[in-house]
């Protein structure tokens, strides 16, 4: 009984009891039913085991929209708290797990997850190739996000949520103040996914680098791919000192290093710092692909060319490189001198120029442009001016004197909701309606689409505006509660009304898809949208090879000039096409790492071991077998695009 | 047979060596702290510089222009936090 002591959660209440049994009903309908229909078989063929980045893309896609209802419970839950004052819904120590959860959730599991997503389905697309560099390890990145993602996750019902914040400062994270499991789940469960992010990382610039059509020079590439090859770049710098900074603080507490304690040499804020080494460039992680959809939807619904290609690409580099420069910004407070806080004040507010210079592009664009307002359009449109007020409040929390009056209240708070919900969320949710009939051959129903973005978009508004108010008036962060003679109720109570209107917006989303799936029609075109990147030029959805015939590119906007210059993309006849072979060994591979992490977190020695020899085996296996992957024939090539409609020209 | 022997491998090799027993020295050698970890730095990025070009083969590609730009910008990268973290942490706190 002693050893099972352990995985008891440290303060339970009715809450975490329901859910667990909810989760035990869920796991077990889910299993019950995947047995009933006898889908076991094409799980595992087409699914667990593929190496297809359509495919892989889908499955993060999925992955995201969950974690999206996760951390979506826990902003609820937390401005239900807030939202009278002096409320009793939930206690200090809940609030605390809530927020943290809540954090780590949405942007590691549901904003990561959502740009591979997209980065994962789009770019090989758009470049004309067949699929990525190193498929293979394409999928041992989705298996270890998912594993992580699953490890954090369970840390709700077994032993107990992580309760630091997701930036898990020390010394309040070392095992003195953080004595409960919580905090290794998180150094954990973040190891392992980031793992998969590093190596997505490099999958990826090589994929751009060394897989592009031919014709398609660096400057004729599409917008969203080069911004995809510099959020890699980005990944590439920034996650090894997440790496690093997380196996220290790993060892801190499982192994009684000292790296971040305050006595014996440690240094505390040595962990603030590596955090934010990496975590300014992960902001700019997400926004990148974020400016890179908008730049695909945005020329597309104006009908014209996107305004100064040139600038944009230069100042997306510029932002990859400023982007390194500027991480004190989030400690301005820390104690450092006045010369240290200047410098990186200046050089905070210098990456707004290049954000600013992305804006202007966009609104040139719209200039004189026929725009056509559709879901994905209106989203695109929606991000211009609520991101804008967020980036604004950016400048001013870079005035490191007046930093001292906002840090740590709820007008930081509402600055970073206002640049990663307009920036990362209105973006993912544009390319879902975007890229979904190439995904799955049919479109998302327009009507809804638009309610849920009027829903979101004064949802938005209403939640997060009130915060600059309150946290000039003094509300800190994080604090569960507050009392009535501060004033700070009606903002509060504005702020929850915001958050459901939020949650209705998700809701419509969500029911869009099944609306759609069940009654959208089948019989649509290829280009649906009149598009203007290669992506539209194959069809829908899209067979297993991609293109047929790998298209030549001629002009920035190829699939736009063949269709109205009548530049010719796919010369020659059918080839046979080499294509790489499916594979179990990621997805075993990473149940291994979902072992190890666990027994890592528990201290579970002898397991560890045993996970780390399978994860060992898993690559010994790798290095020794043999796998030519397999080839498709002309006829087979032939019958397929006939099947879809004809050939593409 | 000129062109089958492996010369800048070879010399490569001699050369890491070399830098391994330099690093080592610090170990052995009566030295100050500065002077320690500034011959372990110096050599550190030496010997990876030496097996990106000689062992890795960076630069005998067409495209070696695009190794060596991420290459530069990692280095910078890397140059920045360092140099940035102790600007932070000791020198200007
Ligand atoms: C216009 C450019 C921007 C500027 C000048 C800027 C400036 C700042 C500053 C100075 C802080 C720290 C404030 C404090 O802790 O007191 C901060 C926090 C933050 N910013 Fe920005 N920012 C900008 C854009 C963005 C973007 C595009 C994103 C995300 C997509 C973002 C996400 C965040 C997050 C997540 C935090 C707070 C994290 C935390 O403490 O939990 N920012 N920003
Ligand atoms: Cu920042």
């Amino acid at each position: 009984m002693e050893f099972f002591d352990r995985f008891a959660v440290p303060n339970p209440t009715f809450t975490i009891y329901a859910s667990m049994v909810a989760i035990g009903l869920t796991m077990l309908a889910i299993l019950v039913g995947i047995t009933y229909f006898k889908k076991w078989g094409y799980l595992w063929r087409e699914w667990l085991t593929t190496v297809d980045h359509k495919r892989i893309g889908i499955m993060y896609l999925i992955s995201a929209l969950l974690m999206l209802f996760r951390g979506g419970v826990d902003a609820l839950m937390m401005r239900a708290q807030t939202a009278i004052p002096d409320n009793t819904f939930l206690n200090a120590q809940e609030y605390n797990e809530v927020f943290t959860t809540h954090g780590v959730v949405m942007i590691l599991f549901m904003a990561m997850a959502f740009v591979m997503a997209l980065m994962n389905f789009v770019t090989p697309l758009q470049i004309g190739a067949r699929d990525v560099a190193f498929p293979r390890l394409n999928a041992l990145s989705f298996w270890l996000y998912f594993m992580g993602a699953m490890l954090f996750n369970i840390s709700f019902v077994i032993g107990g949520s992580p309760d630091s914040g997701w930036t898990s400062y020390f010394p309040l994270a070392g095992n003195e103040f953080s004595p409960s499991v919580g905090t290794n789940y998180y150094m954990l469960s973040i190891q392992i996914a980031g793992l998969g992010t590093l190596i997505t990382g490099i999958n990826f610039i090589v994929t751009i680098l060394k897989m592009r059509a031919p014709g398609m020079t660096l400057m004729k590439m599409p917008m969203f791919t080069w911004s995809a090859l510099i959020t890699n770049l980005i990944i590439v710098f920034a996650f090894p000192v997440l790496t690093v900074a997380l196996a220290m603080g790993t060892m801190d507490r499982l192994f009684g290093t000292h790296f971040f304690s305050i006595d014996n040499g440690g240094m505390d804020m040595l962990w603030a710092n590596f955090f934010w080494v990496w975590g300014h460039p992960e902001v700019y992680i997400l926004i990148l692909p974020a400016f890179g959809i908008y730049s695909e939807i945005i020329p597309t619904f104006a009908r014209r060319n996107l305004y100064g290609y040139k600038s944009m690409v230069i100042s997306i580099v510029a932002i990859s490189a400023l982007s390194f420069l500027v991480w004190v910004h989030h400690f301005f407070t820390m104690g450092q001198g006045a010369l240290v806080n200047s410098i990186f004040s200046i050089s905070t507010m210098a990456i707004a120029v290049p954000t600013g210079v992305k804006i202007f592009n966009w609104l040139l664009t719209l200039w004189k442009g026929k725009i056509e307002f559709t879901t994905a359009m209106l989203y695109s449109v929606g991000f211009i001016p609520i991101f804008t007020i967020g980036g604004v409040t950016g400048v001013m929390l870079a005035m490191a004197s007046a930093d001292y009056q906002y840090h740590n209240t709820m007008f930081l708070v509402a600055h970073f909701h206002l640049v990663i919900i307009p920036g990362v969320v209105f973006a993912m949710i544009a390319g879902l309606f975007y890229w979904w009939p190439k995904m799955f051959g049919f479109m998302l129903n327009e009507k809804l689409g638009k309610a849920s973005f009027w829903a979101i978009a004064v949802g938005v508004c209403l939640a997060f505006f009130p915060m600059f108010i309150s946290g000039l008036d003094g509300q800190a962060r994080r604090m569960y509660t507050y009392s009535e003679s501060t004033g700070f109720g009606i903002w509060n109570m504005i702020s929850f009304i915001g958050a459901s209107m939020l949650a209705i917006g998700f809701i419509l989303i969500v029911y869009n898809i099944y609306y759609s799936t069940r009654y959208a029609s089948r019989d649509i075109s290829s280009d649906p949208w009149n598009a203007r990147s290669l992506e539209w030029a194959t069809h829908s959805p899209v067979p297993d090879y991609n293109f047929a015939i790998t298209p030549e590119v001629q002009s920035l906007e190829a699939f736009w000039d063949a269709k109205k210059k009548g530049h010719k993309l796919f010369k020659g006849n059918y080839k046979e096409i080499h294509m790489p072979n499916n594979s179990g060994v990621p997805f075993i591979m990473c149940c291994f790492f979902f072992l190890l992490g666990f027994a890592l977190v528990f201290s579970m020695w002898v397991v560890a071991i045993i996970a780390a020899i399978g994860i060992f085996s898993c690559m010994a296996h790798r290095s020794l077998e043999q796998d030519h992957g397999h080839h498709i024939s002309v006829e087979e090539i032939t019958k397929t695009e006939e099947k879809l409609g004809g050939a593409k020209k | 047979m000129r062109e089958l022997f492996p010369a800048k491998q070879v010399m490569g090799y001699f050369f890491s060596l070399l830098l391994t027993v330099i690093a080592l020295a610090v170990y052995f050698v009566d030295m100050s702290y500065q002077v320690a970890m500034t011959i372990l730095l110096v050599t550190a990025f030496v010997q990876a510089g030496v097996q990106l070009v000689v062992f890795m083969h960076a630069g005998e590609s067409k495209d070696k222009w695009s190794i060596y730009t991420t290459v530069y910008y990692g280095v910078f990268i890397a140059l920045v936090t360092i140099f940035g973290s102790l600007l932070t942490l000791i020198w200007g706190y």
